[in-house]
């Protein structure tokens, strides 16, 4: 089977080209974190570790130190399948990364890769240097590992349903980022019968604090940039950036107050504000106060941190939500008070501050949301189960010799 | 204090002080009265524990981000009163403002336009030529920006002819037959700055190749809407200037700002190039970080207050729009109030984030 060279050569291939693209369907699987995908990745970490302009970009540092060898071998530790069957890669794996997330892209490529996939992958439309660097180190250590060029495919191309049609076409698994537009976009696009679908929809995320835990932390200053990290970084508009901060404990009113004193001080030096944002943040605090009597929008020296007190929390919040420092807040007695918003599919990670455990009654009781629960700080870091999903068992076969 | 009794001062005769304790008393007023009728409004003012007792001046009111009337249907009158509603002139597929008419406010939107405009063009009334189209006005239930310009405006005409027709054409024969009907008199023209452009302006020049020409001496224009497209094609204020003057001999040529949820207080450009805020209304510059009021000569978004509406919650809103305030009392051409010039929209948030950007959200 021969793709159509006419379609392809309307794509820009970044890695590879249209000849390896047409080999696509022909490619041998690979058996997951074989040698050749993990010498390859290291060599792909050196060679970003050692770009001067990469050490800018902490995304890019973060993404290197993920596939060093010593970090892929802890995730074969962990992922490789200890049940005697045999695995391998699904076959080709073709990934839509988002168009705004710089190097989610790359991510997304070492899942499919590490699971012994041929991939082809849509990176971002944008110009973003990360993905400059990212394409650059993998070019370079493809030209010393020949043997891995057929799994690589970095291609661009606009939203054009005729390219989507092909790769899907060939596709054993179809990885869509992008949200739920995105994903209703690829639906359009069939796939081969036994061919696997990933799809990450518009999700939101929260942030549970104990306040007396908070209270007892010395390194304030730590937490202050955890949070920067898990919000601002990413304009709070990730999936799993906290838009819901939920207050526990006995003193939440003094944590309150020495937390977003903290974290304003850390945005005004870091955070890079537009001015639309604060027309932005006026505009949904107003509306969420028509849609939800009793709110109280929180005294606020400048535009940086907008928070809105709630008087309940529940999935409705979230058609008022902004980005860029716009916060609801919740002071919470019991746990289950937040039912209705982690019920709702479309609540990702919590983050915390205090003892998860405390989660438990929330979780086991059956909440359809809810499919991370990670330390403030940890909301961004990627691993193989993602958003729900465990990965290495969605983009392997199982082969069993009885 | 009523809205009648501001209509007797005349619009450029306040002073700081004095004008800031007029609109202050109204401003406050009318927060209170669209509290009491409003219940979004008054959910809106509780959020932010607003207590109108603490009031010192206008420019500590609260103002409404002008997207909410995109959202949210506002209105402080029973719906049996309003007699008009006006639509901001979206694009396809974009959300437009909704703005709610009773015949009170209705009425002093255009006597309050009357009384400003009055200041630059006389008070009589003159032969007026409207470079639009006819269809533009049709639908009268529902009035867009575009339509209700050309309404507001049409009250200074005596005789009214549209210069374009309804595939935007320049229609020579009777702009010909107008002028040389009206020969000798003032004429007043009035449209949209880029429509002027695109179909006026350029059709002007092509005729004179042909040999065909128009005298506008005598005419005063007055054209609004903004210079976002002229500003893509590189023709700034003072080459719109003169090239109308080469094309037509028009020298009179008044911009104006004014936007939809503020109908009625427009800000006319006086002789000296400066937009002007009259006693019905004003600007309040503010800093984009903490909306604190900038300096004269600082750029910040601009907040527009206006002592007319009483029917729907819109005497102070913040616009999307960027300026200055280039000075107060103190304009060359003699009129008192602040004086201002308008640098174009706000810039769309670029933000990070999982979900693939479309279209703009607003």
């Amino acid at each position: 089977m021969q793709l159509n060279s006419d379609v392809l050569n309307r794509v820009e291939f970044l890695t590879g080209n249209a000849e390896l693209a047409s080999q696509l369907p022909c490619v041998p699987a690979m058996v997951p974190f074989d040698d050749r995908i993990v010498s390859f990745l290291n060599d792909v970490s050196k060679e970003l570790l050692k770009d001067r302009a990469a050490k800018a970009f902490s995304d890019v540092v973060t993404f290197a130190f993920w596939i060093r060898k010593a970090s892929v071998i802890r995730l074969k530790e962990r992922f490789e399948a200890k049940d005697n069957a045999l695995h391998l890669g699904k076959g080709v794996a073709f990934h839509i990364a988002p168009s705004n997330v710089p190097v989610n892209f790359a991510y997304s490529m070492v899942a499919g890769l590490l699971n012994g996939n041929a991939n082809v992958v849509r990176v971002p439309s944008k110009d973003f240097p990360q993905v400059t660097m990212i394409v650059k180190a993998v070019n370079k250590a493809l030209a010393a590992h020949k043997e891995m060029k057929p799994y690589v495919l970095l291609a661009r191309y606009g939203r054009n349903k005729e390219i989507n049609d092909l790769f899907s076409s060939v596709a054993d698994v179809r990885i869509v980022w992008g949200g739920d537009r995105t994903i209703a976009e690829l639906r359009n696009s069939p796939l081969p019968p036994r061919a696997g679908e990933i799809t990450f929809a518009d999700r939101y995320s929260l942030a549970v604090i104990d306040s007396d835990t908070y209270l007892t932390i010395t390194d304030k200053a730590r937490v202050a940039e955890d949070f920067y990290n898990d919000t601002f970084f990413s304009d709070q508009n990730a999936c799993t950036s906290p838009r819901v901060i939920v207050w526990t404990g006995s003193k939440i009113e003094e944590a309150k107050r020495i937390f977003w004193d903290k974290e304003h001080k850390l945005v005004s030096q870091k955070y890079t504000f537009q001015s639309i944002q604060g027309v932005n943040k006026l505009t949904s605090s107003y509306l969420i106060a028509v849609a939800e009597p009793g709110v109280k929008v929180q005294q606020h020296e400048d535009n940086l941190i907008v928070r809105v007190s709630v008087p309940a929390v529940n999935e409705k919040l979230m058609d008022y939500r902004d980005n860029s420092g716009y916060f609801f807040e919740y002071d919470c007695k019991d746990i289950l008070d937040i039912r209705a918003l982690c019920d709702d599919k479309k609540c990702q990670t919590i983050a915390y501050i205090g003892d998860s455990h405390v989660l438990l009654p929330l979780i086991l009781s059956g909440v359809k949301g809810i499919d991370r629960v990670v330390p403030m700080g940890k909301t961004m870091d990627f691993d193989l189960i993602w958003d729900g999903y465990n990965l290495p068992a969605l983009l392997t076969r199982t082969v069993v010799m009885a | 204090m009523t809205f009648d009794e501001i209509l007797s001062i005349p619009p450029y005769s306040l002073g700081r002080e004095q004008k800031e304790k007029m609109l202050t008393e109204r401003l406050v007023e009318l927060t209170e009265l669209h509290r009491r009728n409003c219940p979004e409004y008054a959910q809106m003012l509780d959020s932010i524990n607003f207590d109108a007792a603490s009031v010192h001046s206008y420019k500590e009111l609260p103002f409404l981000p002008v997207r909410l009337f995109k959202e949210l249907e506002l209105k402080s009158v029973p719906h049996e009163e309003i007699v008009k509603t006006m639509t901001s002139s979206g694009t396809t597929g974009q959300a437009v403002s909704k703005i709610f008419l009773d015949r009170a406010t209705s009425s002093n939107q255009q006597k309050t336009m009357v009384k400003i405009v009055s200041e630059f063009t006389g008070s009589s009334r003159m032969p007026m030529i409207i470079i639009d189209c006819p269809s533009v006005v049709k639908n009268r239930a529902m009035f867009s920006a575009r339509g209700a310009g050309i309404l507001g405006f049409s009250i200074f005409g005596a005789k009214k002819i549209y210069a374009l027709d309804d595939d935007m054409k320049l229609d020579v024969a009777a702009v010909q037959e107008f002028l040389e009907k009206f020969k000798g008199q003032k004429i007043l023209l009035f449209g949209f700055t880029f429509m002027i452009w695109q179909h006026f302006y350029k059709e002007l020049l092509r005729l004179k190749d042909e040999g065909i020409t128009f005298d506008l001496s005598g005419g005063v224009l007055i054209h609004g809407g903004g210079w976002k497209k002229l500003i893509s094609e590189a023709v700034s204020h003072d080459e719109f200037h003169r090239r109308m003057k080469d094309a037509c001999g028009l020298t009179h040529i008044h911009d104006y700002y004014g936007m939809v949820e503020q109908t009625g207080c427009i800000y006319m450009e006086c002789e000296c190039g400066h937009l002007h805020a009259s006693v019905f209304s004003d600007v309040i510059t503010r800093r984009p970080i903490d909306f604190s009021e900038c300096e004269i000569g600082e750029k910040g978004i601009i907040q527009v207050v206006s002592a007319i509406p009483e029917s729907y919650p819109g005497h102070s809103l913040l616009t999307e729009d960027e300026g200055v305030i280039l000075g107060e009392d103190d304009c060359p051409c003699g009129r008192k109030g602040k004086y201002f010039k308008i640098d174009g929209r706000l810039k769309n948030a670029e933000i990070r984030g999982c979900s693939d950007t479309y279209a703009a959200k607003f």
